[in-house]
């Protein structure tokens, strides 16, 4: 991370279109990818659970997508500081990408919901992963709306030509990304097992009892 | 209020910055909860076994 921190901040080139908000670029699309992969991540646990049966992914389904939530969250927000940046607002609603992510965000917000407004047990963990598979089809309809929305606001980067900047930012931005994963992989063993220890304890304490 | 492109930079990456802090700062506590709680069933278990004994 403090590599990452110190490329995207000091070493990369300025960027002669947008200047220095460009270095937002650095940490905006690698947790907006971020994002994108435990939402995936999820979806693949929960299938995993309605195929095998096996109640330990649904832990993993439920901790994937909180990371996403959360790493969807700051996508929102450095996004929307990136906006203001670039284009002067903090949000607009004409833009499919922005609208598009936003979608994706609420709805994995709402299987919080439907999970804690069911009784732990096999049911729970069904209906979210249902829910949590119904939800993946949005990421590639949000992930493939900024080439196919006709505002153009949002800038693409990763074109079929290839990247569409030098070759230090764009080792800069590989770094970040790997620095992200990392943080999020770190995150997601650290959650999983807090959870799982929880679990463990509240178990051996009913049968202590 | 208007924001210069310095300030929204620093802004995004203190975002990023203080919720992993946050985040950091929540599983620590659950940590030490869950410390508590299996210190807890240690002496739980040590009891059973003296009045069992």
């Amino acid at each position: 991370m403090g590599l990452a921190l110190v490329l995207a901040l000091i070493v990369a080139p300025e960027d002669a279109d947008q200047g220095i908000s460009q270095r937002i670029f650095y940490i905006h699309v690698p947790i907006a990818l971020t994002a994108y992969f435990c939402f995936g991540l999820g979806a693949l646990k929960a299938l995993l659970l309605l195929w095998r049966g096996d109640e330990r992914y649904d832990l993993e389904s439920y901790v994937a997508i909180h990371q996403g939530t959360i790493f969807g969250a700051l996508t929102l927000i450095t996004g929307a500081i990136w906006a203001k940046a670039s284009w002067g607002v903090w949000w607009t609603w004409s833009s499919n990408q922005l609208v598009l992510f936003l979608v994706l965000f609420l709805f994995y917000c709402a299987y919080f919901m439907l999970r804690f407004s069911l009784e732990d047990g096999p049911r729970r963990a069904r209906s979210s992963a249902v829910y949590a598979l119904f939800g993946v089809a949005l990421i590639p309809v949000s992930f493939l709306a900024i080439r196919l929305a006709e505002d153009f606001i949002h800038p693409t980067v990763f074109t079929r030509e290839g990247p569409q900047m030098s070759g230090s930012m764009f080792a800069t931005f590989v770094v970040s990304w790997g620095a992200v994963t990392l943080l999020a992989y770190l995150l997601y063993r650290v959650e999983l097992a807090g959870k799982r220890l929880d679990a463990d304890l509240r178990e051996l304490r009913e049968a202590l009892q | 209020m208007s924001w210069s492109q310095e300030e929204l930079v620093a802004a995004a990456y203190a975002v990023v910055f203080v919720f992993v802090l946050v985040y950091v700062a929540i599983i620590a506590a659950k940590l030490a909860r869950l410390q508590r709680e299996a210190a807890e069933l240690v002496e739980l278990t040590r009891a059973k076994g003296r009045d069992d004994s």
